[in-house]
Protein backbone atom coordinates (compact mmCIF):
# COMPACT_ATOMS: atom_id res chain seq x y z
CA UNK A 1 0.00 0.00 0.00
CA UNK A 2 1.36 3.36 -0.90
CA UNK A 3 1.05 6.43 1.26
CA UNK A 4 2.29 8.91 -1.29
CA UNK A 5 -0.24 11.57 -0.38
CA UNK A 6 0.48 11.36 3.33
CA UNK A 7 4.24 11.50 2.74
CA UNK A 8 3.77 14.60 0.63
CA UNK A 9 1.68 16.25 3.34
CA UNK A 10 4.45 15.55 5.87
CA UNK A 11 7.46 16.47 3.76
CA UNK A 12 6.35 19.29 1.46
CA UNK A 13 5.88 22.13 4.02
CA UNK A 14 9.36 21.65 5.47
CA UNK A 15 10.83 20.92 2.04
CA UNK A 16 9.50 24.13 0.53
CA UNK A 17 10.74 26.33 3.38
CA UNK A 18 14.10 24.54 3.47
CA UNK A 19 14.50 25.14 -0.25
CA UNK A 20 13.48 28.80 -0.07
CA UNK A 21 15.46 29.74 3.05
CA UNK A 22 18.48 27.40 2.84
CA UNK A 23 19.10 26.12 -0.67
CA UNK A 24 18.13 29.24 -2.63
CA UNK A 25 20.16 31.70 -0.47
CA UNK A 26 23.25 29.51 -0.80
CA UNK A 27 22.77 29.35 -4.56
CA UNK A 28 22.14 33.08 -4.67
CA UNK A 29 25.32 33.84 -2.68
CA UNK A 30 27.33 31.79 -5.17
CA UNK A 31 25.63 33.54 -8.09
CA UNK A 32 26.26 36.98 -6.59
CA UNK A 33 29.90 36.16 -5.97
CA UNK A 34 30.45 35.83 -9.73
CA UNK A 35 29.83 39.53 -10.37
CA UNK A 36 32.03 42.57 -9.97
CA UNK A 37 31.23 46.24 -9.52
CA UNK A 38 32.47 48.40 -12.35
CA UNK A 39 32.54 52.18 -12.43
CA UNK A 40 32.88 54.63 -15.27
CA UNK A 41 35.71 56.72 -13.91
CA UNK A 42 36.15 57.42 -10.23
CA UNK A 43 32.73 58.94 -9.56
CA UNK A 44 30.65 57.21 -12.21
CA UNK A 45 27.62 55.09 -11.42
CA UNK A 46 28.48 51.55 -10.37
CA UNK A 47 27.05 48.66 -12.29
CA UNK A 48 27.36 44.94 -11.85
CA UNK A 49 29.05 42.96 -14.57
CA UNK A 50 29.86 39.29 -14.76
CA UNK A 51 33.37 38.73 -13.48
CA UNK A 52 33.77 34.98 -13.27
CA UNK A 53 35.99 34.01 -10.39
CA UNK A 54 37.65 37.39 -10.08
CA UNK A 55 35.94 38.09 -6.72
CA UNK A 56 37.53 34.94 -5.34
CA UNK A 57 40.93 36.19 -6.46
CA UNK A 58 40.09 39.42 -4.63
CA UNK A 59 39.17 37.42 -1.52
CA UNK A 60 42.48 35.59 -1.60
CA UNK A 61 44.33 38.88 -1.94
CA UNK A 62 42.42 40.48 0.91
CA UNK A 63 44.88 40.48 3.79
CA UNK A 64 42.40 41.73 6.40
CA UNK A 65 40.07 38.84 5.66
CA UNK A 66 42.79 36.22 6.09
CA UNK A 67 44.01 37.91 9.23
CA UNK A 68 40.50 37.64 10.63
CA UNK A 69 40.33 33.95 9.72
CA UNK A 70 43.72 33.41 11.37
CA UNK A 71 42.45 35.20 14.46
CA UNK A 72 39.38 33.00 14.87
CA UNK A 73 41.42 29.86 14.17
CA UNK A 74 43.82 30.83 16.95
CA UNK A 75 40.79 31.55 19.11
CA UNK A 76 39.30 28.14 18.32
CA UNK A 77 42.51 26.19 18.90
CA UNK A 78 42.68 27.60 22.43
CA UNK A 79 39.05 28.15 23.41
CA UNK A 80 37.38 24.99 22.07
CA UNK A 81 39.63 22.50 23.94
CA UNK A 82 39.36 24.53 27.15
CA UNK A 83 35.58 24.74 26.89
CA UNK A 84 35.07 21.09 25.99
CA UNK A 85 37.61 19.95 28.59
CA UNK A 86 35.76 21.89 31.25
CA UNK A 87 32.40 20.58 30.02
CA UNK A 88 33.72 17.01 30.09
CA UNK A 89 35.20 17.43 33.59
CA UNK A 90 31.96 18.85 34.98
CA UNK A 91 29.84 16.19 33.26
CA UNK A 92 32.05 13.41 34.67
CA UNK A 93 31.88 14.89 38.15
CA UNK A 94 28.09 15.23 37.96
CA UNK A 95 27.89 11.60 36.88
CA UNK A 96 30.22 10.34 39.60
CA UNK A 97 29.08 9.40 43.12
CA UNK A 98 31.58 11.96 44.46
CA UNK A 99 29.20 14.87 44.09
CA UNK A 100 26.03 15.57 45.99
CA UNK A 101 23.20 17.73 44.68
CA UNK A 102 24.18 17.13 41.07
CA UNK A 103 20.68 18.08 39.90
CA UNK A 104 21.11 21.63 41.19
CA UNK A 105 24.67 22.01 39.90
CA UNK A 106 23.51 20.81 36.50
CA UNK A 107 20.86 23.52 36.19
CA UNK A 108 23.16 26.14 37.65
CA UNK A 109 25.95 25.43 35.14
CA UNK A 110 23.43 25.43 32.32
CA UNK A 111 21.88 28.78 33.28
CA UNK A 112 24.28 30.96 31.21
CA UNK A 113 23.03 29.22 28.07
CA UNK A 114 19.76 31.09 28.60
CA UNK A 115 21.68 34.36 28.24
CA UNK A 116 21.77 35.54 24.60
CA UNK A 117 25.30 36.17 23.29
CA UNK A 118 24.59 39.87 22.87
CA UNK A 119 23.44 40.19 26.48
CA UNK A 120 26.35 38.07 27.79
CA UNK A 121 28.80 40.28 25.89
CA UNK A 122 27.20 43.48 27.24
CA UNK A 123 27.33 42.06 30.77
CA UNK A 124 30.96 40.94 30.57
CA UNK A 125 31.83 44.22 28.89
CA UNK A 126 30.76 45.96 32.09
CA UNK A 127 32.59 43.39 34.22
CA UNK A 128 35.81 44.03 32.27
CA UNK A 129 35.55 47.83 32.40
CA UNK A 130 38.10 49.13 34.90
CA UNK A 131 35.82 51.72 36.50
CA UNK A 132 32.62 49.63 36.69
CA UNK A 133 33.86 46.15 37.39
CA UNK A 134 33.24 44.45 40.73
CA UNK A 135 36.74 43.04 40.33
CA UNK A 136 38.49 46.41 40.20
CA UNK A 137 41.56 44.91 41.88
CA UNK A 138 41.99 42.67 38.83
CA UNK A 139 40.79 45.02 36.11
CA UNK A 140 43.01 47.75 37.56
CA UNK A 141 46.16 45.79 36.85
CA UNK A 142 45.13 43.84 33.74
CA UNK A 143 43.44 45.60 30.84
CA UNK A 144 40.99 43.02 29.53
CA UNK A 145 39.95 45.30 26.71
CA UNK A 146 43.39 46.02 25.23
CA UNK A 147 44.32 44.91 21.74
CA UNK A 148 46.46 42.06 23.03
CA UNK A 149 43.92 40.59 25.44
CA UNK A 150 40.46 41.34 24.03
CA UNK A 151 40.42 38.16 21.96
CA UNK A 152 40.82 36.11 25.14
CA UNK A 153 38.29 38.22 26.98
CA UNK A 154 35.81 37.32 24.24
CA UNK A 155 36.90 33.68 24.57
CA UNK A 156 35.91 33.83 28.22
CA UNK A 157 32.43 35.15 27.32
CA UNK A 158 31.90 32.33 24.82
CA UNK A 159 33.18 29.77 27.32
CA UNK A 160 30.92 31.13 30.04
CA UNK A 161 27.82 30.84 27.84
CA UNK A 162 28.47 27.44 26.27
CA UNK A 163 30.23 25.23 28.84
CA UNK A 164 26.91 24.25 30.42
CA UNK A 165 25.27 23.46 27.10
CA UNK A 166 28.15 21.19 26.05
CA UNK A 167 28.28 19.68 29.52
CA UNK A 168 24.63 18.73 29.26
CA UNK A 169 25.10 16.96 25.92
CA UNK A 170 28.06 14.99 27.29
CA UNK A 171 26.18 14.28 30.52
CA UNK A 172 23.19 12.96 28.55
CA UNK A 173 25.54 10.57 26.78
CA UNK A 174 26.94 9.43 30.14
CA UNK A 175 23.41 8.74 31.42
CA UNK A 176 22.78 6.50 28.43
CA UNK A 177 25.64 4.15 29.45
CA UNK A 178 24.20 1.08 31.19
CA UNK A 179 25.33 0.85 34.82
CA UNK A 180 26.34 -2.83 34.51
CA UNK A 181 29.39 -1.81 32.51
CA UNK A 182 30.98 -0.39 35.66
CA UNK A 183 30.36 -3.41 37.86
CA UNK A 184 33.48 -5.39 37.03
CA UNK A 185 35.67 -2.32 37.36
CA UNK A 186 34.20 -1.55 40.76
CA UNK A 187 34.70 -5.09 41.99
CA UNK A 188 38.32 -4.82 40.88
CA UNK A 189 38.59 -1.74 43.06
CA UNK A 190 39.01 0.82 40.27
CA UNK A 191 38.76 4.42 41.43
CA UNK A 192 36.21 6.84 40.02
CA UNK A 193 38.99 8.64 38.14
CA UNK A 194 40.11 5.35 36.62
CA UNK A 195 36.54 4.41 35.61
CA UNK A 196 36.09 7.86 34.07
CA UNK A 197 39.33 7.64 32.10
CA UNK A 198 39.13 4.05 30.88
CA UNK A 199 35.39 3.48 30.47
CA UNK A 200 33.37 6.67 30.42
CA UNK A 201 35.47 8.95 28.24
CA UNK A 202 35.87 6.44 25.37
CA UNK A 203 32.10 5.90 25.41
CA UNK A 204 31.25 9.59 25.15
CA UNK A 205 33.61 10.32 22.25
CA UNK A 206 30.66 10.63 19.80
CA UNK A 207 29.11 13.32 22.01
CA UNK A 208 32.49 15.09 22.17
CA UNK A 209 32.76 15.00 18.38
CA UNK A 210 29.27 16.49 18.06
CA UNK A 211 29.99 19.29 20.51
CA UNK A 212 33.40 19.82 18.89
CA UNK A 213 31.90 20.30 15.44
CA UNK A 214 29.25 22.72 16.70
CA UNK A 215 31.99 24.64 18.52
CA UNK A 216 34.12 24.90 15.37
CA UNK A 217 31.14 26.24 13.43
CA UNK A 218 30.43 28.70 16.22
CA UNK A 219 34.03 29.88 16.37
CA UNK A 220 34.34 30.64 12.66
CA UNK A 221 31.01 32.47 12.80
CA UNK A 222 31.88 34.75 15.76
CA UNK A 223 29.96 37.96 15.39
CA UNK A 224 27.72 39.15 18.22
CA UNK A 225 30.37 39.25 20.96
CA UNK A 226 33.04 41.20 19.04
CA UNK A 227 30.34 43.47 17.61
CA UNK A 228 29.18 44.35 21.13
CA UNK A 229 32.75 44.80 22.35
CA UNK A 230 33.27 47.52 19.75
CA UNK A 231 31.31 49.81 22.05
CA UNK A 232 33.61 49.02 25.00
CA UNK A 233 36.99 49.17 23.26
CA UNK A 234 38.53 50.39 20.05
CA UNK A 235 40.71 47.26 19.97
CA UNK A 236 37.95 45.38 18.11
CA UNK A 237 38.21 46.56 14.52
CA UNK A 238 35.62 46.20 11.78
CA UNK A 239 37.66 43.30 10.38
CA UNK A 240 38.21 41.51 13.69
CA UNK A 241 36.43 38.28 12.72
CA UNK A 242 35.46 36.93 9.26
CA UNK A 243 31.78 37.70 9.81
CA UNK A 244 32.56 41.26 10.87
CA UNK A 245 34.69 41.62 7.74
CA UNK A 246 31.82 40.34 5.61
CA UNK A 247 29.36 42.64 7.35
CA UNK A 248 31.53 45.72 6.87
CA UNK A 249 32.30 44.74 3.25
CA UNK A 250 28.58 44.36 2.56
CA UNK A 251 27.82 47.77 4.04
CA UNK A 252 30.48 49.54 1.91
CA UNK A 253 28.61 48.27 -0.16
CA UNK A 254 30.46 45.62 -2.09
CA UNK A 255 27.87 42.87 -2.04
CA UNK A 256 29.65 40.63 -4.52
CA UNK A 257 32.91 40.59 -2.61
CA UNK A 258 30.99 39.99 0.64
CA UNK A 259 29.13 37.11 -1.03
CA UNK A 260 32.42 35.58 -2.20
CA UNK A 261 33.79 35.92 1.35
CA UNK A 262 30.65 34.21 2.72
CA UNK A 263 31.09 31.33 0.30
CA UNK A 264 34.76 30.91 1.22
CA UNK A 265 33.89 31.00 4.93
CA UNK A 266 31.09 28.46 4.52
CA UNK A 267 33.40 26.11 2.59
CA UNK A 268 36.14 26.53 5.20
CA UNK A 269 33.66 25.75 7.98
CA UNK A 270 32.42 22.72 6.16
CA UNK A 271 35.91 21.36 5.42
CA UNK A 272 37.00 21.86 9.02
CA UNK A 273 33.92 20.18 10.56
CA UNK A 274 34.12 17.37 8.06
CA UNK A 275 37.82 16.80 8.78
CA UNK A 276 37.19 16.63 12.51
CA UNK A 277 34.39 14.14 11.92
CA UNK A 278 36.54 11.91 9.71
CA UNK A 279 39.63 12.07 11.94
CA UNK A 280 37.72 11.14 15.07
CA UNK A 281 35.79 8.42 13.29
CA UNK A 282 39.01 6.78 12.18
CA UNK A 283 40.45 6.97 15.66
CA UNK A 284 37.42 5.40 17.34
CA UNK A 285 37.21 2.70 14.68
CA UNK A 286 40.77 1.51 15.20
CA UNK B 1 35.15 -0.85 54.43
CA UNK B 2 32.21 -1.59 56.66
CA UNK B 3 31.21 1.97 57.32
CA UNK B 4 28.02 2.82 55.55
CA UNK B 5 28.15 5.30 52.76
CA UNK B 6 26.04 8.20 53.82
CA UNK B 7 24.96 9.41 50.42
CA UNK B 8 21.35 8.85 49.68
CA UNK B 9 21.43 6.39 46.82
CA UNK B 10 19.85 7.98 43.78
CA UNK B 11 17.32 6.02 41.80
CA UNK B 12 19.58 4.96 39.00
CA UNK B 13 22.34 3.76 41.26
CA UNK B 14 20.19 1.98 43.78
CA UNK B 15 20.83 -1.39 42.22
CA UNK B 16 24.52 -0.85 41.46
CA UNK B 17 26.89 -2.76 43.70
CA UNK B 18 28.95 -0.75 46.12
CA UNK B 19 32.55 -0.45 45.13
CA UNK B 20 35.33 0.81 47.33
CA UNK B 21 34.25 3.81 49.35
CA UNK B 22 35.25 7.07 47.73
CA UNK B 23 37.95 8.72 49.77
CA UNK B 24 37.24 11.92 51.63
CA UNK B 25 40.00 13.63 49.66
CA UNK B 26 38.48 12.92 46.27
CA UNK B 27 35.02 13.87 47.47
CA UNK B 28 36.29 17.16 48.87
CA UNK B 29 38.20 17.91 45.70
CA UNK B 30 35.15 17.17 43.56
CA UNK B 31 32.96 19.45 45.65
CA UNK B 32 35.66 22.16 45.51
CA UNK B 33 35.61 22.05 41.71
CA UNK B 34 31.82 22.27 41.79
CA UNK B 35 31.99 25.26 44.12
CA UNK B 36 34.49 27.17 41.99
CA UNK B 37 32.50 26.42 38.83
CA UNK B 38 29.32 27.62 40.55
CA UNK B 39 30.97 30.92 41.40
CA UNK B 40 32.22 31.35 37.85
CA UNK B 41 28.76 30.81 36.37
CA UNK B 42 26.74 32.65 38.99
CA UNK B 43 28.73 35.75 39.93
CA UNK B 44 28.12 37.59 36.61
CA UNK B 45 24.38 36.91 36.88
CA UNK B 46 24.38 37.96 40.53
CA UNK B 47 26.18 41.17 39.59
CA UNK B 48 23.59 41.85 36.88
CA UNK B 49 20.74 41.33 39.33
CA UNK B 50 22.30 43.47 42.06
CA UNK B 51 23.17 46.23 39.59
CA UNK B 52 19.63 46.29 38.24
CA UNK B 53 18.32 47.08 41.72
CA UNK B 54 20.50 50.17 42.21
CA UNK B 55 19.90 53.83 41.65
CA UNK B 56 22.07 55.53 39.09
CA UNK B 57 24.37 57.10 41.67
CA UNK B 58 24.64 53.96 43.80
CA UNK B 59 25.71 51.97 40.73
CA UNK B 60 29.14 53.56 40.61
CA UNK B 61 29.62 54.39 44.28
CA UNK B 62 28.53 51.29 46.23
CA UNK B 63 29.92 47.76 46.46
CA UNK B 64 29.20 46.14 43.07
CA UNK B 65 28.24 42.74 44.45
CA UNK B 66 25.90 43.85 47.21
CA UNK B 67 22.63 45.78 47.41
CA UNK B 68 22.28 49.48 48.16
CA UNK B 69 18.91 51.28 48.01
CA UNK B 70 16.53 48.86 46.37
CA UNK B 71 15.31 50.64 43.26
CA UNK B 72 14.58 47.68 40.99
CA UNK B 73 10.93 48.57 40.46
CA UNK B 74 11.71 52.22 39.83
CA UNK B 75 14.29 51.13 37.27
CA UNK B 76 11.84 48.79 35.58
CA UNK B 77 9.28 51.59 35.52
CA UNK B 78 11.83 53.92 33.93
CA UNK B 79 12.76 51.25 31.39
CA UNK B 80 9.14 50.65 30.38
CA UNK B 81 8.44 54.37 30.16
CA UNK B 82 11.52 55.24 28.09
CA UNK B 83 10.61 56.32 24.55
CA UNK B 84 6.95 55.35 24.85
CA UNK B 85 7.64 51.85 26.08
CA UNK B 86 9.70 50.69 23.13
CA UNK B 87 11.37 48.06 25.33
CA UNK B 88 8.03 46.33 26.01
CA UNK B 89 7.45 46.33 22.30
CA UNK B 90 10.83 44.60 21.80
CA UNK B 91 10.01 41.98 24.41
CA UNK B 92 6.71 41.33 22.66
CA UNK B 93 8.46 41.10 19.29
CA UNK B 94 10.98 38.59 20.65
CA UNK B 95 8.18 36.53 22.17
CA UNK B 96 6.39 36.48 18.83
CA UNK B 97 9.47 35.76 16.69
CA UNK B 98 10.69 33.04 19.04
CA UNK B 99 7.40 31.62 20.38
CA UNK B 100 5.39 31.37 17.19
CA UNK B 101 8.51 30.69 15.10
CA UNK B 102 9.67 27.80 17.28
CA UNK B 103 6.16 26.34 17.47
CA UNK B 104 5.75 26.20 13.69
CA UNK B 105 9.35 25.08 13.16
CA UNK B 106 8.83 22.20 15.60
CA UNK B 107 5.64 21.06 13.90
CA UNK B 108 7.18 21.15 10.41
CA UNK B 109 10.36 19.40 11.54
CA UNK B 110 8.38 16.74 13.40
CA UNK B 111 6.25 15.94 10.36
CA UNK B 112 9.27 15.68 8.06
CA UNK B 113 11.31 13.64 10.55
CA UNK B 114 8.38 11.31 11.26
CA UNK B 115 7.84 10.70 7.55
CA UNK B 116 11.53 9.92 7.04
CA UNK B 117 11.48 7.48 9.95
CA UNK B 118 8.20 5.71 9.27
CA UNK B 119 7.85 5.55 5.48
CA UNK B 120 10.18 4.35 2.79
CA UNK B 121 10.12 6.42 -0.36
CA UNK B 122 12.45 7.20 -3.20
CA UNK B 123 15.10 9.80 -2.42
CA UNK B 124 14.56 9.53 1.32
CA UNK B 125 18.21 9.12 2.24
CA UNK B 126 19.30 11.80 -0.22
CA UNK B 127 16.78 14.21 1.29
CA UNK B 128 17.92 13.36 4.81
CA UNK B 129 21.57 13.91 3.89
CA UNK B 130 20.78 17.30 2.36
CA UNK B 131 18.96 18.29 5.55
CA UNK B 132 21.93 17.04 7.60
CA UNK B 133 24.17 19.25 5.48
CA UNK B 134 21.82 22.07 6.44
CA UNK B 135 22.64 21.45 10.12
CA UNK B 136 26.23 22.40 9.30
CA UNK B 137 25.29 25.63 7.53
CA UNK B 138 25.56 28.39 10.10
CA UNK B 139 22.69 30.88 10.36
CA UNK B 140 25.08 33.78 9.90
CA UNK B 141 26.22 32.45 6.52
CA UNK B 142 22.60 32.58 5.34
CA UNK B 143 21.83 36.05 6.66
CA UNK B 144 23.56 38.06 3.94
CA UNK B 145 22.13 36.17 0.94
CA UNK B 146 18.71 36.22 2.62
CA UNK B 147 19.02 39.98 2.92
CA UNK B 148 19.87 40.24 -0.79
CA UNK B 149 16.93 38.03 -1.75
CA UNK B 150 14.50 39.95 0.44
CA UNK B 151 15.75 43.24 -1.02
CA UNK B 152 15.00 41.93 -4.51
CA UNK B 153 11.34 41.65 -3.58
CA UNK B 154 11.54 44.79 -1.38
CA UNK B 155 10.61 42.86 1.74
CA UNK B 156 13.49 43.77 4.03
CA UNK B 157 12.62 45.66 7.19
CA UNK B 158 9.44 43.66 7.64
CA UNK B 159 8.29 41.26 10.34
CA UNK B 160 8.31 38.43 7.80
CA UNK B 161 11.94 38.93 6.79
CA UNK B 162 13.01 37.80 10.26
CA UNK B 163 10.12 35.47 11.06
CA UNK B 164 9.95 33.24 7.97
CA UNK B 165 13.62 32.09 7.84
CA UNK B 166 13.36 30.98 11.48
CA UNK B 167 10.68 28.41 10.66
CA UNK B 168 13.28 26.00 9.28
CA UNK B 169 15.07 23.72 11.73
CA UNK B 170 17.22 21.04 10.05
CA UNK B 171 18.44 19.91 13.46
CA UNK B 172 14.80 19.42 14.43
CA UNK B 173 14.25 17.09 11.47
CA UNK B 174 17.34 15.12 12.43
CA UNK B 175 16.20 14.78 16.04
CA UNK B 176 12.61 13.92 15.04
CA UNK B 177 13.72 11.19 12.71
CA UNK B 178 15.92 9.51 15.30
CA UNK B 179 13.30 9.88 17.98
CA UNK B 180 10.37 8.71 15.84
CA UNK B 181 12.33 5.65 14.75
CA UNK B 182 13.09 4.78 18.38
CA UNK B 183 9.81 5.60 20.09
CA UNK B 184 6.92 5.18 17.64
CA UNK B 185 6.37 1.43 17.10
CA UNK B 186 5.21 0.33 13.66
CA UNK B 187 2.59 -1.89 15.30
CA UNK B 188 0.79 1.14 16.72
CA UNK B 189 0.65 2.81 13.32
CA UNK B 190 -0.58 -0.48 11.85
CA UNK B 191 -3.28 -0.72 14.53
CA UNK B 192 -4.40 2.84 13.83
CA UNK B 193 -4.63 1.98 10.14
CA UNK B 194 -6.81 -1.04 10.89
CA UNK B 195 -9.05 1.23 12.97
CA UNK B 196 -9.44 3.32 9.86
CA UNK B 197 -7.47 6.37 10.95
CA UNK B 198 -5.77 8.30 8.16
CA UNK B 199 -1.97 8.64 8.10
CA UNK B 200 -2.01 12.32 9.02
CA UNK B 201 -4.47 11.77 11.83
CA UNK B 202 -2.35 8.91 13.17
CA UNK B 203 0.63 11.24 13.28
CA UNK B 204 -1.26 13.86 15.26
CA UNK B 205 -2.94 11.47 17.70
CA UNK B 206 -0.32 8.74 18.18
CA UNK B 207 2.96 10.04 16.78
CA UNK B 208 3.13 13.46 18.42
CA UNK B 209 2.22 12.00 21.79
CA UNK B 210 5.04 9.45 21.72
CA UNK B 211 7.49 12.00 20.36
CA UNK B 212 6.63 14.59 23.01
CA UNK B 213 10.07 14.77 24.72
CA UNK B 214 11.77 15.30 21.37
CA UNK B 215 9.20 17.93 20.40
CA UNK B 216 9.77 19.89 23.61
CA UNK B 217 13.53 19.67 23.06
CA UNK B 218 13.26 20.91 19.47
CA UNK B 219 10.90 23.70 20.51
CA UNK B 220 13.16 24.93 23.30
CA UNK B 221 16.38 24.87 21.31
CA UNK B 222 14.75 26.53 18.32
CA UNK B 223 13.22 29.09 20.69
CA UNK B 224 16.68 29.89 22.06
CA UNK B 225 18.20 30.00 18.57
CA UNK B 226 15.60 32.56 17.43
CA UNK B 227 15.64 34.54 20.69
CA UNK B 228 19.44 34.78 20.46
CA UNK B 229 19.61 35.38 16.72
CA UNK B 230 21.33 38.65 16.12
CA UNK B 231 22.83 38.87 12.65
CA UNK B 232 19.60 38.39 10.69
CA UNK B 233 17.62 41.13 12.50
CA UNK B 234 20.73 43.33 12.49
CA UNK B 235 20.95 43.41 8.72
CA UNK B 236 17.22 43.07 7.90
CA UNK B 237 15.61 45.60 10.22
CA UNK B 238 15.85 49.38 10.22
CA UNK B 239 12.57 50.15 11.96
CA UNK B 240 12.99 50.13 15.74
CA UNK B 241 9.37 48.99 16.16
CA UNK B 242 10.29 45.60 14.67
CA UNK B 243 13.43 44.95 16.74
CA UNK B 244 13.77 41.87 18.93
CA UNK B 245 15.03 42.63 22.41
CA UNK B 246 18.66 41.60 21.71
CA UNK B 247 19.00 44.02 18.80
CA UNK B 248 17.31 46.79 20.78
CA UNK B 249 19.67 46.41 23.72
CA UNK B 250 22.64 46.22 21.36
CA UNK B 251 21.65 49.54 19.79
CA UNK B 252 21.16 51.16 23.21
CA UNK B 253 24.47 49.81 24.44
CA UNK B 254 26.28 51.39 21.50
CA UNK B 255 24.68 54.74 22.39
CA UNK B 256 25.96 54.72 25.98
CA UNK B 257 28.85 57.06 25.21
CA UNK B 258 26.45 59.71 23.83
CA UNK B 259 23.61 59.17 26.34
CA UNK B 260 25.25 57.99 29.59
CA UNK B 261 21.88 57.71 31.37
CA UNK B 262 20.90 54.87 29.07
CA UNK B 263 23.41 52.57 30.76
CA UNK B 264 21.06 51.86 33.67
CA UNK B 265 18.32 50.93 31.21
CA UNK B 266 20.66 48.53 29.38
CA UNK B 267 21.41 46.71 32.64
CA UNK B 268 17.78 46.39 33.75
CA UNK B 269 16.78 45.44 30.21
CA UNK B 270 19.47 42.76 30.06
CA UNK B 271 18.17 41.24 33.28
CA UNK B 272 14.55 41.23 32.06
CA UNK B 273 15.48 39.70 28.70
CA UNK B 274 17.05 36.67 30.38
CA UNK B 275 14.14 35.80 32.68
CA UNK B 276 11.73 34.34 30.05
CA UNK B 277 14.34 31.83 28.87
CA UNK B 278 15.25 30.75 32.40
CA UNK B 279 11.56 30.20 33.18
CA UNK B 280 11.04 28.23 29.96
CA UNK B 281 14.00 25.93 30.68
CA UNK B 282 13.10 25.38 34.32
CA UNK B 283 9.43 24.65 33.74
CA UNK B 284 10.06 22.26 30.86
CA UNK B 285 13.25 20.61 32.10
CA UNK B 286 11.70 17.19 32.73
CA UNK B 287 10.79 16.90 29.06
CA UNK B 288 13.76 18.39 27.25
CA UNK B 289 16.35 16.60 29.36
CA UNK B 290 14.91 13.20 28.55
CA UNK B 291 14.58 14.30 24.92
CA UNK B 292 18.29 15.15 24.83
CA UNK B 293 19.29 11.93 26.54
CA UNK B 294 17.26 9.64 24.31
CA UNK B 295 17.33 11.27 20.97
CA UNK B 296 20.14 13.57 20.13
CA UNK B 297 23.20 11.46 20.51
CA UNK B 298 23.11 8.45 18.31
Amino acid sequence: MSHKKAIAVFIVPFGVLFTVFYVVPIGYAIYQSLFVLERDGTFGAARQVFGGLSQYIAVFQNAAYWESIGRVLLFGVVQVPIMLGLALLLALLLDSPLVRGSKYFRLLFFAPYAVPSVIAAIMWGFLYSPNLSPFSAVTGSIDFLSASSVLWSIANVVTWVYVGYNMLIIYSALLAIPQEIYEAARLDGASQARIAWSIKIPLVVPALVLTGIFSIIGTLQLLAEPQVFQSFTSAVTSTFTPNLTIYSTASVPNISLAAAMSVVLAIATFILSFTVLKLTQRRTAS
Amino acid sequence: MTATIERKPSKRRASAPRGPRESLVSRTMAMAVMGIASLYFLVPLWWLFVSATKTRSDFTTTAPLWFADFALFDNIGALFAYRDGVFLRWLGNSALYAGAGALIATLLAAMAGYAMAKYTFRGRELLFNIVLGGVLVPATALALPLFLLFSQIEATNTFWSVFLPSLVSPFGVYLSRIFAAASVPDELIEAARIDGAGEVRTFFTVGTRLMAPALVTIFLFQFVAIWNNFFLPLIMLRDEELFPVTLGLFVWNSQVSQIPDIRALVIVGALLSIIPLIIAFLSLQRFWQSGLANGGLK
